[in-house]
């Protein structure tokens, strides 16, 4: 789980960087050329399935694990409980489900129309392939889908938000010297990213010329 | 002060239970929070109806056996003590009181508020321990141990093996309890020879006898009466991955 969710979190750093390149006013080149790299490249494909491969398990191990956990305790209390604990890390099952739910409806907007699953609404003029930036930069100009994309992108980072440091805590890498590091760096991560993200769709709704 | 208390009656473990309202008067706020229920006990023998069972032993903190989950936490509202050490000082007059046994699948009700614990010892039984031949007394000083790793065993070595980490847990997830009792061996030569086996062995048991998975939500150490920290659920991830690839 913990491992997973590690390598699920250095793909996200290298999809932002893609992503950034739609912020250049080039008519889409920049992100083209970074989305047809990652098409091409033979590395890139292996990775491409290891990277399904590691969001199933992390996706099916999660639910397994919550399920035996809301079996470990048949009979619930009365009074929920009133501990104070990190409020994201009590969640993180829904904030997930939340992000599925985002990551299907991107996979539909997205990759599966690459797969030929979804209809491609808008080809290159030169090649006849779906172009993704014009898709890109289409969607986001609807306030709806670009509010819609901010809100579940924030859940994203409420998600990441705990996940870092309890992913180094699960793996047992806990250092009087170097935990405070991971976990101020973790919330770092956690907002930076989300951040990231979101930039795009403001830049689309509110500079783009 | 004058309480309503809606406490936990089951009759056994077969019974199903229910909340059942009482009400205590005049109690002293520097009573403890146990003799403001050996109060109401009092009472309920009076008027010749059944008293409230619950756990307890020492009254003093250290043997873990009282339990109860009160308005909410596990121990009380208050921080790192247990529920005997718990004064009614920190209630109001007029306050309302709810009392729950622990609730975990390990945990059954054996009645109304008294829970069977036995899945802790069987726990203990898998490795909490370390094998020596009997016989006369080394000498302390041939084993030297750095001031450090003595500090962190005792420090792990501080539970008392109440429950309130599963409790508090909402998981259920008894690595809090398993955490000290793998450090507070292992940090220690002694404890070092067994310790691939006694991880592993430890770690299937809690498994098996149904506890939850840990998801640091760290609830654990906010209720633990003792301050055991969550570093030591780290060191035993860390031991139980490496005892595993090893
Ligand atoms: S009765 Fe012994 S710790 Fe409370």
């Amino acid at each position: 789980m913990s491992f997973l969710g590690l390598f699920l979190m250095v793909f996200l750093v290298i999809h932002l960087g893609i992503n950034l390149c739609l912020l250049r006013n080039d008519g889409g080149r920049w992100f083209t050329d970074a989305a047809t790299f990652m098409q091409t490249n033979y590395v890139i494909k292996v990775f491409e399935v290891v990277l399904f491969a590691g969001f199933i398990l992390h996706i099916l191990i999660g639910i397994i694990l919550q399920i035996h956990n809301w079996m470990s305790r048949p009979v619930r209390y009365k009074i929920s409980n009133q501990t104070t604990t990190p409020f994201l890390s009590k969640y993180m099952i829904y904030t997930g489900g939340i992000v599925l739910i985002f990551l299907i409806l991107h996979m539909m907007n997205f990759y599966f129309i690459k797969l030929g699953w979804v209809d491609n609404p808008i080809s290159a003029r030169d090649n006849g392939e779906p172009d993704f930036y014009q898709i890109a930069r289409l969607l986001f100009a609807q306030p709806a889908y670009s509010i819609a994309y901010i809100v579940l992108i924030t859940v994203l980072g409420f998600h990441l938000y705990h996940a870092f440091q309890s992913a180094f805590q699960t793996l047992g890498l806990d250092h009087k010297k170097y935990t405070p590091f991971i976990q101020g760096f973790g919330k770092v991560y956690s907002i930076l990213i989300p951040l990231g993200f979101i930039c795009i769709p403001v830049y689309f709704l509110f500079f783009f010329i | 002060m004058d309480l309503t208390l809606k406490i936990w009656r089951q009759k056994d473990a077969k019974s199903k239970g229910k909340f059942v309202t009482y009400h205590v008067k005049d109690i002293s706020p520097t009573c403890s929070f146990l003799e403001m229920l050996d109060i109401l006990n009092e009472q309920l023998i009076q008027k010749n109806e059944e008293p409230v069972t619950f756990d307890h032993d020492c009254r003093e903190g250290i043997c873990g056996m009282c339990s109860l989950y009160i308005n909410g936490r596990p121990h009380g509202p208050d921080d790192a003590i247990t529920t005997c050490q718990l004064h009614m000082r920190k209630f109001k007059d007029g306050d309302t009181i709810v009392i729950e046994p622990w609730r975990a699948r390990p945990f059954p009700v054996i009645k109304d508020l008294m829970v069977d614990r036995s899945a802790f010892d069987k726990i203990i039984q898998e490795g909490g321990y370390i094998s020596v031949n009997t016989g006369a007394f080394t000498e302390a000083n041939s084993i030297l141990i750095s001031k450090e790793d003595a500090d962190l065993s005792m420090d792990a070595a501080a539970c008392i093996g109440c429950g309130a980490c599963v409790a508090a847990c909402k998981n259920a997830s008894a690595m809090l309890f398993v955490g000290a009792k793998i450090s507070h061996l292992a940090m220690l030569p002694q404890g070092a020879p067994e310790a691939k086996r006694r991880v592993l062995k430890m770690v299937a048991k809690m498994d098996e006898l149904g506890f939850g998975n840990c998801t640091n939500t760290y609830a654990c150490e906010a209720e633990c009466p003792k301050l055991i920290k969550r570093s030591n659920i780290a060191r035993l991830n860390r031991q139980f991955l490496t005892a595993k690839v090893s």
